[in-house]
């Protein structure tokens, strides 16, 4: 599979989830992981472009397919992903725990609709759990990643 | 494969499975993963309503057309399923036949009268919903059939979808589909329901968990009920 643009090799482990392969077998520990069921949204990763839970994928079943983990959005030395300098601006985000899936979820979301209603807003982050309770600054960061992208 | 091995579960959205997996309250010997088989990701206007296939994300029926003008009743119910990051990677035939009874797709399946169909080595067979639907995630499939494609007939005017969740996306405490004169209930019993408008809460007998007392569950039927027929 091709992880940020780079090939990696399967896992040996079909058991593996992908979640746990990012993190423990390629070292990608930006992708987080909270509840492993699906409800938290903390380890959202693109796969083929479009924001998946990666708890509730095996890893070997990603095989041919580009995985984005956060750590795929700004490499090395470039500047943040408009998305991630929306979130760094508006105070986005506190311990940083949700963060990378709700930059993930919010990077698949201005995919899908690049100019969001506050309804579109809403609905595309409320799959992502904050217990923070930053949300009513994720929404602005939201609307500002729109206009950064812009 | 399913036919040759004890013990094994179908693989596709994973959306409900895998969590059982990661809990350990499901330990098959086997699962299938069914993604990469062709010809399994169509959505086609057929009979008069809209045959969905087994690798159909519920995102592609969300957002399809053709659902849109013949079915919209399952385009808006759809939209009631979990997140859209979740409807990304599940399944429309994965929902029906996980048959969880607190999900919609079951539901609106049996309003509509649509039906299943199981495909096996053996040869294929259409199942009715209200005859695929036999208990709390359990079904009349067999464990050596794959359920191939879910066909929604068109959905009749009026038609609504009402259900009350503690948080969105969450599961249904109860929910109600109305198609046309037809009623079919959800998170109420061991599965979804028919029921009559008149009087929708008869002889139901829902369980009570820490979300919702029964009492409160078939008050919920009522209103919900009663706001579909007024839709």
């Amino acid at each position: 599979m091709r992880v940020n643009g780079v090939e990696h090799s399967a896992p040996t482990d079909a058991r593996r989830l992908l979640s746990d392969h990012l993190r423990h077998d390629l070292g990608l520990t930006g992708t987080h992981v909270g509840c492993e069921h699906g409800v938290c949204g903390c380890c959202t990763v693109l796969l083929d472009g479009a924001p998946v839970r990666s708890c509730l994928m095996l890893a070997v079943q990603a095989e041919g397919h580009e995985v984005t983990t956060v750590e795929g959005l700004a490499r090395d030395a470039a500047p943040l992903h408009p998305v991630q300098q929306a979130f760094h601006e508006c105070h986005g985000l506190q311990c940083g725990f949700c963060t990378p899936g709700f930059v993930m979820s919010v990077v698949g979301l201005l995919a899908q609709h690049p100019d969001p209603s506050p309804q579109q807003i809403e609905e595309g982050i409320s799959g992502n759990l904050c217990r923070c309770t930053g949300y009513a600054s994720i929404r602005r960061a939201v609307s500002r990643a729109v206009e950064l992208t812009k | 494969m399913l036919g040759s091995l004890e013990d094994a579960k179908v693989l596709a959205g994973g959306q409900s499975l895998v969590p059982l997996l990661n809990f350990r309250l499901a330990r098959p010997q086997h699962l299938i993963d069914i993604n990469r088989i062709s010809g399994l990701d169509g959505i086609h206007e057929r009979d008069g309503g809209i045959a969905v296939q087994a690798l159909v994300r519920q995102a592609a029926v969300e957002d399809s057309e053709v659902v849109a003008r013949i079915c919209p009743l399952l385009r808006d119910s759809v939209r009631l399923v979990a997140h859209r990051v979740i409807r990304n990677r599940g399944t429309v035939c994965g929902s029906i036949a996980h048959a969880d009874p607190a999900s919609e797709l079951p539901a609106v399946l049996l309003a509509l009268g649509g039906n299943v169909t199981a495909q096996s080595s053996r040869g294929r067979r259409v199942i009715a919903a209200d005859q695929l639907f036999r208990g709390v995630f359990e079904t009349s499939l067999q464990p050596d059939e794959l359920v191939v494609e879910a066909w929604f007939p068109a959905s009749p005017q009026p038609y609504a979808i009402f259900e009350e969740s503690r948080r969105h996306g969450d599961f249904a405490l109860a929910g109600a589909v109305r198609a046309g004169d037809s009623l079919a209930l959800f998170g109420v019993a061991s599965t979804p329901v028919l029921a009559d408008r008149a009087d929708p809460a008869r002889g139901l007998e829902p369980s009570g968990d820490l979300e919702a007392s029964p009492a409160f569950r078939l008050h919920l039927v009522r209103v919900l009920a009663e706001k579909a027929f007024a839709a």
